[in-house]
């Protein structure tokens, strides 16, 4: 049932989907009401019009869900867009398992890429096989910092982590804005807000010629299994399961709840920034306003769908860049609005957290006549 | 610095308030009663696009108001069944109802984009508003008052009756509250409903005041400054309605710093401006939460889910 209701949470999506995109199927531009005195209708004129509706509906399943797995060539432009989402989506399973919420791994991603464009900038004019590493491993550094701060303010001030680390995501993204359009904007370029393209020793290696594959795509599988390997067989790992699921055992055990917040904000936090870095270095070759692509949040449903295993994370965040490959498609061949794959997108998390309750209680048929307990139809307390 | 240009500071600043405070609002009472819902945006533009429509094909923006008061309650179901019923996590399902309601709105108002309506007029004659003095009072669409009136009611409800204590009650400790034979479920829903309702109306007052016109994502990221605003202002009504005034101060010096520079480039620039909300949330949230042991004036079961002890 733990690795069934994924599945069946994408199968759903897509049927109610299809249902919702029928109904709301948009209007062409300029749309106008009907005249006042409509003509009268027949049935097969309300049948064709129901038809067209469902056709729509399909179709809008299909190119995002479909199209891009049946259309070889967009395969490099999945495993791009997977990337980002399963790297940041293994650093927030980390923290979603010891019950920390960082949500603000948007704002790291930011920082990351960032921090390693700064370094980018200094090097513009040098050569050498040292400067890309030293980008990736600004990235990192600058992820962890931005995820610092929350954990400070976690175990120094007893400050809610959930909301310092949102707020925190919008103070980097107006601080890229001012970057980009200001003291980093590319001189050559046209006064477009954007950063220089980066340099050939500042480009991550192509490794499918004619597509976007880079090295970040496999750096990132390894990261997943490494963390896989820490989270089921490490101390690490098991402090982190120990402090989320039973935190007064915890504390008996002798596991630090302080130490646990520092190490899952650092880590997430540096997983996304290395995450902005690959994509500057990688597919965009730049920052620009357009820079931050909802990833940082769109992480956190890969992360609910991969059941928080890092593994699982690979998979979910594979099928999460089809929709992001599929909104494209849809944008260009049906006229979507790119933002409705977002209905797509949060339909999955919503139909994934409702099934959720088949793991945690088991639904029994039981009388309804004296009710022992206020919610009779579930029967066992949670399971964790 | 003459009078005129103050009061029309005053005035644009009311203005780019109000849907925040809206949408604060009703935030506030959903986390008074334990539940986070970080889907306010989504919320906010799920009535911005009902609102519009509503407009759109009746010309009737009282009638908009009722219409975005109601998706924005019946968009909030979604997420109370998900985190009320079926317990979900509900930061999770939070951050879902965003990028549902995001979507929503774009494909609904794709054929609407660009096209104008035609927007709430004052509330009072123009004739009020001729002087000055006039114009500082009397200059405002109707929602505006309605904000004021609903802030009033906010605050008598919750620390005036006994509904308000309930409220409260089950958002400090769900247990107790429910020992004592209260629904925590039941009041949970109607907060959720009430925040949605909100939000609603806060993202309709995009196109019923402030731009008479759809866009895709016009709200452009106030949900969230409505959240830092609950936090900033210590979940408190009172503090609320300063704190939306002073968010929206802040708001207006961005526009002046991008338009005019001057003065307010000097000291920051534009983004520094926007980003200013944030940073002082962020300060406010660690001062509350080290003045007083055990997280200050949060609510003691915030994003917590009720399970009844079994």
């Amino acid at each position: 049932m733990l690795y069934a209701t994924p599945v069946g949470a994408v199968i759903v999506t897509m049927i109610v989907g299809a249902l919702v995109f029928s109904l709301i199927t948009p209007p062409p531009q300029g749309f106008s009401l009907p005249p006042a005195n409509p003509p009268p209708v027949d049935l097969s004129t309300i049948l064709t019009s129901i038809g067209s509706h469902l056709w729509f509906g399909l179709q809008a399943v299909y190119q995002v869900f479909i199209a891009p797995l049946v259309t070889s060539y967009k395969w490099g432009d999945i495993a791009v867009k997977a990337s980002p989402l399963i790297l940041i989506g293994v650093g927030l399973a980390v923290g979603n398992r010891a019950a920390i919420w960082n949500i603000g791994a948007e704002g790291q991603y930011v920082v990351g890429a960032l921090a390693g464009t700064g370094i980018g900038l200094l090097t513009q004019k040098m050569t050498g096989v040292w400067i890309l590493p030293s980008m990736l491993v600004a990235g990192l550094i600058g992820g962890a910092v931005w995820g610092a701060i929350p954990a400070a303010l976690k175990n120094w001030f007893n400050v809610n982590e959930t909301l310092s680390s949102l707020m925190l995501t919008y103070v980097a993204i107006h601080l890229m804005n001012h970057l980009v359009t200001g003291p980093w904007k590319d001189p050559t370029g046209f006064s477009f807000p954007q950063t220089p393209l980066v340099t050939a020793d500042q480009t991550l290696p192509i490794l499918v010629p004619g597509t976007y594959v880079h090295l970040g795509i496999v750096i990132t599988l390894v990261i997943a299994v490494i963390v896989w390997f820490l989270m089921s067989r490490s101390l690490f790992g098991f402090q982190v399961r120990v402090v989320g699921a039973a935190p007064s055992a915890a504390r008996h055990g002798g596991f630090s709840q302080k130490a646990t917040v520092w190490m899952v904000f650092l880590l997430s936090g540096a997983l996304a920034g290395l995450a902005g870095i690959f994509e500057v270095t990688g597919p965009f070759g730049q920052m620009s306003l357009g820079f931050p692509q909802n990833y940082g949040f769109t992480a956190i449903i890969v992360a609910f769908l991969g059941r928080l295993n890092p593994l699982g994370v690979i998979l979910a965040g594979i099928v999460l860049a089809i929709t992001y490959v599929g909104g494209d498609m849809a944008q260009s061949v049906l006229q979507l609005p790119n933002a409705s794959k977002g209905i797509f997108q949060a339909m999955l998390l919503f139909f994934l957290l409702a099934s959720d309750i088949l793991i945690r209680y088991r639904v029994r048929v039981v009388s309804s006549a004296p009710a022992p307990m206020p919610n009779a139809a579930v029967a066992r307390s949670p399971a964790e | 610095m003459s009078i005129d240009f103050l009061i029309s500071v005053i005035i644009t600043v009311v203005g780019a308030s109000t849907p925040i405070l809206f949408a604060g609002l009703g935030e506030l009472v959903t986390e008074k009663s334990g539940v986070l819902n970080l889907g306010v945006e989504g919320m906010m533009l799920v009535g911005a696009i009902a609102g519009f429509a509503t407009v759109d094909m009746t010309g009737n923006p009282w009638l908009a108001v009722v219409v975005a008061a109601a998706a924005g309650a019946a968009v909030s179901m979604i997420f109370a069944v998900l985190t009320l019923s079926l317990r979900a996590n509900q930061v999770a399902t939070g951050l879902a109802l965003t990028i549902f309601g995001t979507g929503l709105s774009t494909l609904i108002g794709h054929g609407y984009t660009g096209r104008p309506i035609k927007p709430f007029t004052t509330l009072f004659p123009a004739a009020l508003a001729n002087d000055p003095i006039g114009r500082l009072f009397f200059s405002y669409s109707p929602l505006v008052y309605f904000s004021f009136i609903m802030v009033a009611l906010v605050a008598w409800f919750l620390s005036r009756t006994r509904g308000g204590l309930i409220l409260r009650a089950v958002g400090e400790n769900d247990l107790s509250a429910h020992s004592i034979g209260y629904s925590v479920i039941g009041v949970r829903y109607g907060a959720v409903a009430f925040g949605g309702a909100m939000a609603g109306i806060g993202g309709a007052a995009f196109p019923l005041v402030l731009t008479p016109l759809w866009a895709e994502g016009l709200t452009g990221g106030r949900g969230w400054i409505a959240i830092a605003l609950v936090v900033f202002a210590g979940w408190r009504p009172g503090r609320l309605l300063i704190g939306a005034y002073f968010f929206g101060l802040l708001g207006t010096l961005e526009l002046y710093a991008k338009a005019s520079g001057t003065v307010f480039t000097a000291l920051l620039p534009s983004e520094g401006w926007a980003a200013l909300p944030y940073v002082a949330t962020v300060i406010a949230l660690a001062i509350i939460s080290a003045s007083k042991a055990g997280g200050g004036n949060a609510p003691a079961c915030l994003s917590k889910p009720f399970t009844p002890a079994a």
